[in-house]
């Protein structure tokens, strides 16, 4: 007993022991068993990581790296084959960008709306509705950007210069399917900002949109930019959409009228052809795929430590 | 709100204006998205409502648009999601457990797999599809495009929403039904497993179904992994070639659509099914939040 209590006033002194008085194997075996259910996610990744390296690092061998970075033609699977991934790069960079074009003032639309205007009845009606937009598979927005989007309302608007395979009809529709994700942490974060800090805006007179926009926004900044860039990382990894409504064709220029491949529409299409394993169409795969990996993990750990920041303030 | 403004007294005219503006600014922009929503709903429905019968339903894949059905699809998605739920059920609630209930929050190591859990959620499903490709489909265990294969691929995407849901429901449950319960003389381990997981298991069952909902409705991994386009059978075991609804989708999609073939109310049809299979999910977790959701 007394051993007991020394240890836990080591650790945890407010705290009285909850160790037994004896060891309990069991109890050990089970939190081991736990330990290794938690490893499995960890694992995860160093198998996406291997996975990737192994066949990059063998691309590589056939392939310069200077060709692969700065070369601007991508035609892998056709004689003579080039292999710079700059129009896929570019392709996915423009998609994505038309894409956030949408999404921000939507999305933030959206959630200043739904943190500062709505009463809670409206929000109970609206906040399913837009996760609903996230619900819906992506391949069913690339059959709507497809089949209706460019022809009824692009086609519409801006005439037959716009290719039945386009990279705007896709943009736009990626744009809308990441509404929800911009929205809903925004939203969070600008709930999370104390009341006191509106209470004080009011107090000292000023209107609701200057609240919101001059006392909340900034104050809830973090949250924003975390939603914006995990956005955006969301539309880079984007396959359906871009694969079905933006083709396939490469093409090293910004014309949104005209087909456009992204890194994402260029490992499905590969796959899709059952490339043999060791074979270059395979590797490229691979090597595509380690490009998109590292492209989004530094997004995805950039908009990670804006979150933790903004927790570390209101906490 | 109105009391408070009432208080500081009544703002100038042309401010309430710019208020008022702003407020429909916001109210418009929102209402786009809804918009877009309806207009897709309507346009699916449109393309496909007619199409959806018990033919389509029990017919297989076929050259001829009018006679081709999803009957393959519906069973190799019905078996990739029972592989996904079996995985994802015990490893998604033990990691959850263990965060929430063991893990020391300082320690390195638990921190690291808490940011590896927050940014796997965010990799690119097509990812997903390149590790089942490289390590279950060839590679080490070079199981071939199975039904085993799709779904751990599938499994292993979804994780992460399994983890965070049930970390959520075991976090919800007050720490005092614990203190009671090791007060009485419970381990750690009864404690969790009579008090702490039967409290949150609504929580859990939600989470659940929404990572399942995600994973039928993915299509890019399946194609890295390499599902079957056209496939006459239905799976008869977790060695078996499948194909799967989105696969089946996208097959229809990309044909080329003529006077004599159209494929393009077969995909319409294909989508509103698996919308209704969505909805029917959706609306399972739903019931079960609000039925068994417990206020402490």
């Amino acid at each position: 007993m007394e051993a007991a209590s020394t240890a836990a006033a080591k650790g945890r002194a407010e705290a009285p022991s909850l160790r037994a008085a004896r060891r309990r194997w069991g109890e050990d075996i089970i939190k081991a068993l736990l330990v290794v259910a938690a490893f499995v996610s960890v694992l995860t990744t160093t198998g996406i990581v291997l996975s990737l390296l192994g066949e990059t690092i063998s691309f590589f061998g056939d392939v310069g790296v200077g060709e692969y970075f700065l070369g601007t033609d991508w035609t892998p699977l056709f004689e003579p084959a080039s292999f710079g991934v700059l129009p896929l790069v570019l392709g996915t960079m423009l998609i994505s960008a038309v894409a956030m074009v949408v999404a921000i003032p939507l999305g933030l639309a959206a959630a200043i709306y739904l943190s500062e205007y709505a009463n809670p009845r409206v929000r109970k009606i609206i906040k399913p509705i837009l996760e609903l937009l996230a619900g819906v598979p992506t391949i069913v927005f690339g059959f709507f950007a497809l089949t209706f989007f460019t022809p009824e309302v692009l086609r519409g608007l801006f005439g037959s210069d716009v290719a039945i395979f386009n990279g705007l009809s896709a943009g736009i529709i990626i744009g809308f399917l990441i509404v929800p994700t911009v929205a809903s942490i925004s939203e969070d974060s600008m709930s999370a900002v104390p009341q006191s800090l509106r209470e004080g805006a009011f107090g000292l007179g000023a209107a609701k949109i200057q609240t919101s926009m001059r006392v909340v926004f900034p104050a809830a900044l973090s949250g924003i930019v975390a939603s914006i860039v995990l956005g955006f990382s969301r539309a880079v990894g984007e396959t359906m959409v871009v694969v079905i409504a933006a083709g396939t064709q490469p093409q090293w220029g910004a014309n949104l009228f005209k087909a456009m491949e992204t890194m994402t529409a260029f490992i499905a299409a590969t796959a899709k052809g059952d490339a043999a394993t060791g074979s270059v169409a395979y590797k490229t795969i691979f090597a595509v795929g380690t490009t998109l990996f590292v492209i989004t993990l530094v997004f995805n750990l950039i908009s990670i430590r804006f979150v933790r920041k903004h927790r570390q303030v209101y906490e | 709100m109105s009391t408070r403004s009432e208080a500081i007294g009544k703002p100038s005219t042309s401010r309430r204006t710019k208020d008022t503006s702003f407020r429909v600014a916001l109210l418009a922009c929102v209402g786009i998205s809804v918009l877009l929503l309806g207009v897709l709903l309507v346009d699916i429905v449109s393309d496909g409502a007619a199409r959806l019968n018990l033919d389509f339903i029990t017919s297989f894949s076929s050259i001829s648009a009018d006679q081709s059905g999803i009957q393959a699809a519906l069973w190799g998605t019905i078996w990739i999601m029972g592989v996904c739920a079996i995985f994802i059920v015990p490893v998604g609630v033990a990691t959850a457990i263990y965060l929430e209930e063991y893990a020391d929050a300082t320690r390195w190591y638990n921190r690291l797999i808490e940011v590896n859990i927050q940014n796997l959620a965010a990799v690119p499903s097509i990812v997903y599809g390149i590790l089942g490709l490289a390590f279950l489909v060839r590679g080490p265990l070079s199981l071939g495009p199975v039904v085993l294969a799709g779904g751990l691929t599938l499994a292993l995407l979804v994780l992460p929403v399994v983890i965070i849901a049930g970390r959520e429901a075991i976090r919800a449950v007050p720490p005092s039904i614990r203190e009671g319960s090791m007060a009485l003389g419970a381990t750690q381990w009864q404690t969790i497993w009579k008090q702490v997981l039967p409290a949150a298991i609504p929580g859990v069952a939600t989470g659940v179904i929404l990572a399942l909902s995600r994973a039928i409705g993915e299509t890019a991994p399946l194609i890295v992994v390499g599902a079957a386009t056209f496939i006459a059978f239905n799976p008869d075991g977790l060695g078996a070639d499948f194909t799967a609804m989105p696969i089946q989708i996208f097959d229809w999609i990309s044909r080329p659509s003529n006077d004599v073939n159209d494929y393009r109310p077969l995909a319409a049809a294909g989508i509103l099914l698996l919308m209704i299979l969505l909805l029917a999910m959706n609306s399972v977790a739903i019931w079960l939040r609000n039925r068994y959701e417990q206020k402490w």
